[in-house]
């Protein structure tokens, strides 16, 4: 038995050939290890985070970093708890971006698709230059995204921007002062709220609780002792 | 060994896998592999508490020493209020978000606190789904005795009903707001079965069922224009001298200054303790679950419970080394993953509780047919690919974008290679004792979401997390808005914590334990 575990071991370059690396992080120079998440780099370096830091899991969007790899004039945009830093790269993690979001109130508004050009009047200015595009992380089409807000097909927009974790890289990139992320949400919400078919079914188990279809199951239920509860749990398939 | 190599044989056994079916566990054999395997189960991991309301029951060393670890606020500190409330909520996750707009909807004067940003939690990571009675043939007493099932028939039964009766009109709130749920063809709520449960019951967004709920709930607190401090973490509760608790103190966390809040009722949602690392165990936690609310409630006098028990995940990634302790949704075993050990060889019912599941796992590992990694990890395999033979190519990216992209970031096509996971440290099963109305013992202290107990049990099914932060978000919410129009604000005191200080300095406490910890210690100090 003891044999299988040790033949089962998968090999690890970061183990197999371990190497420290220069990178830049906020234009110093360290060295950390190679392969190591860009976070983890900031705490082997013995910085605190605290901005910039959320749930680690890629999927908040406190950790929008832009960075570039060596030689490469290019300057590309990541979640730093999901990337690996290697030889060469300099990265600096994004500011709080002041973009502007509108306020409304979705179960008020009677036409959502004109509202948008009240409450975001910039959707519309979009130039067409991609870089919204370019910049996100989750590798939405954001330019499209913001298109298709601006005529109408709302539901386009929330199945494209189901990925967003509202990093917010594609607003200060943009030219004419849009922000993609807040739009979608706008989008996204008012496809819920406006557009999308009331689920009967649900609207029928509700109406089932308040009229107390249930009371004589949790009678039986609740009235059994733990013997009985522990059969009943027993007997669920 | 090259990984491709070693995977090589789940390609092999798959098709004789796929005939395969595995029996369920009886009671009595998911008690006796839980007691031999799972981690609640390892003794010398655990120490009584030595004093406060919990007194000599036991937890797990870290926790243990954290409630009796001492307030970072001096006795002396000047408490004229900076902030004055109705409802302090402290916690920016599901549950603080839905406690906050439930309670200003009742007009209540709300301060939304939080230590990181808005939405930072794991809420928005729940890939999995929210558990809600919908499908017609599944009703709210079924859902009631699945969970109690799971819970090893430890839940508190009033918590549970109110939860599973309040789940379908939860929906209907969130779908109210804009929240988009699979839906059938018809129109009606998707539900996928999830383990544990006996009938279909999680309705979900994709895989992204947390970060669409997140989403949607942080724009309203905005367009609500409620009263918010971020990075701003509590550090200790205020009492008015008779064990009512009237505010709390909380501390800027850029320049550390104190911040006095004045509020009627307080809502601690500050969620779990992952980032503690619980016997050395590497999380899905978020970055700032570290148990600030069970601490800051227990020197108040709340009683705590089920404290001694905690859900380890089946799948946390194994390797890469970068995603290790990440979440690998259960969704895929929903949808007929297999576990496979080193031989090729199913060993558990993959949609059994989670702490069965995981069980299995660590005796697999425990007994040499674990797949080790160069790092020092060890695993077993979920075979991935087997969703796009079993449902056709595509299935997993589409079902499942938020996997591929964190996979595909590291160079791993999880719907060609199965990947490694091992048991990682995802929830606190107990927290603050509650009533049905998100009450702690401590009167005007309300808890909702993880950082309160009794509800799962001693182990939560998949799914009942954001049902629990919805339904108690909105019961502390609504509670805490009515009560703050009877009673008047009342005066503002430590003298808890001048109790709390004697009782430890009498027991020997260490003052070097500061709690809450907020963060953990990860910035390298040499």
């Amino acid at each position: 038995m003891a044999d299988i575990d040790k033949d089962n071991v998968v090999d690890q370059e970061e183990v197999l050939h371990p190497k420290m690396v220069t990178v830049e992080i906020a234009g110093k120079k360290h060295q950390v290890p190679e392969g190591i998440t860009m976070l983890k780099a900031l705490w082997y370096t013995g910085q605190e985070v605290i901005r910039g830091v959320g749930c680690l899991g890629g999927f908040c969007g406190a950790c929008a970093t832009y960075y570039r790899t060596k030689d490469d004039p290019k300057v590309k945009t990541c979640l730093a708890c999901q990337t690996s830093v290697h030889d060469g790269m300099s990265f600096s993690m994004m500011p709080p971006f002041p973009a502007r979001k509108a306020t409304y109130d979705l179960a008020v508004l009677t036409d959502p698709k004109q509202d948008l050009f009240n409450l975001y009047p910039e959707a519309p200015l979009c130039r067409n230059c991609n870089a919204c595009t370019e910049a996100c992380p989750q590798k939405i089409d954001v330019r499209e995204g913001v298109w298709r807000a601006v005529f109408g097909d709302f539901k386009a927009v929330s199945e494209m921007f189901m990925d967003c974790v509202m990093c917010g890289m594609c607003a200060p990139v943009c030219i004419a002062d849009i922000a993609p992320s807040l739009v979608a949400v706008y989008a996204s919400r008012a496809q819920g709220v406006h557009f999308t078919e009331k689920p009967s079914r649900l609207a029928h188990r509700i109406k089932e609780i308040e009229d107390g279809r249930f009371a004589d199951e949790w009678n039986r239920v609740l009235a059994m002792n733990e013997q009985e509860l522990t059969k009943a749990c027993a007997e669920l398939k | 060994m090259d990984i491709h190599k070693l995977q090589e044989i789940v390609h092999k056994t798959r098709d004789a896998r796929r005939k395969q079916t595995m029996p369920k566990l009886s009671t009595a054999e998911r008690d006796e592999l839980i007691k031999k395997y799972h981690p609640d189960f390892r003794e010398n991991a655990y120490r009584p508490i030595k004093f406060g309301p919990n007194e000599g029951e036991k937890t797990v060393r870290e926790l243990a020493a954290l409630l009796e670890g001492d307030s970072p606020v001096p006795a002396d500190l000047d408490l004229t209020p900076t902030h004055t409330c109705d409802v302090l909520v402290v916690g920016g996750g599901g549950a603080g978000c839905a406690a906050a707009l439930h309670a200003h909807a009742q007009g209540a004067s709300v301060l939304f606190a939080t230590k990181l940003r808005l939405g930072d939690s794991n809420t928005v990571m729940a890939q999995g789904g929210i558990q809600i009675s919908v499908a017609a043939e599944d009703s709210p007493v079924t859902h009631f005795l699945d969970t109690l099932k799971g819970g090893h028939m430890k839940n508190d039964h009033a918590l549970l009903k109110v939860m599973v009766e309040e789940g379908p009109s939860v929906a209907q709130w969130l779908l109210d707001l804009g929240v988009l749920f699979d839906r059938d063809a018809d129109g009606n709520l998707h539900v996928k079965k999830g383990g544990g449960s006996s009938k279909p019951r999680l309705l979900t967004c994709s895989d992204y069922t947390g970060l669409e709920i997140m989403r949607v709930l942080k724009d309203e607190v905005l367009n609500r224009k409620i009263r918010m401090l971020e990075f701003s973490a509590a550090v200790e509760l205020l009492s008015d001298g008779q064990g009512r608790c009237t505010g709390a103190v909380l501390q800027d966390l850029d320049n550390k200054r104190f911040i006095v809040v004045a509020a009627k009722t307080v809502i601690l949602a500050t969620g779990g303790i992952g980032r503690l690392h619980i016997q050395g165990f590497p999380t899905s936690n978020h970055y700032g679950a570290t148990g600030d609310g069970l601490t800051m409630a227990y020197r108040m006098g709340a009683k705590l419970m089920h404290i001694d028990t905690f859900q380890y995940h089946p799948s946390g990634a194994v390797y890469p080394e970068q995603l290790a302790g990440a979440l690998v949704t259960e969704g895929i075993r929903s949808e007929g993953g297999h576990l496979v050990n080193a031989k090729g060889e199913r060993f558990v019912n993959e949609l059994d509780t989670r702490d069965v599941v995981s069980s299995s796992i660590i005796r697999e590992c425990k007994e040499g047919r674990g797949i080790r990694t160069m790092a020092g990890r060890v695993g077993v395999w979920l075979d991935t690919p087997l969703l796009d033979a079993e449902q056709g190519p595509g299935t997993i990216e589409k079902h499942f974008p938020a996997m591929v992209m964190q996979y595909d970031r590291f160079g791993v096509d999880i719907s060609k290679d199965p990947v490694l996971i091992y048991p990682t440290l995802h929830y606190q099963n107990g927290g603050v004792q509650i009533d049905t109305q998100g009450e702690s013992g401590v009167k005007g202290l309300f808890v909702a979401g993880e950082a309160s107990g009794g509800l799962h049990g001693r182990n939560r099914l998949m799914g009942n997390s954001l049902l629990d932060l919805m339904v108690y978000g909105k019961r502390s919410g609504l509670t805490a808005a009515a009560r703050s129009k009877a009673e008047p604000q009342g005066k503002l005191t430590l003298d808890h914590l001048k109790r709390f200080r004697e009782v430890a300095r009498k027991h020997g406490a260490s003052a070097s334990v500061v709690s809450p910890m907020l963060f953990p210690a990860y910035a390298k100090k040499d």
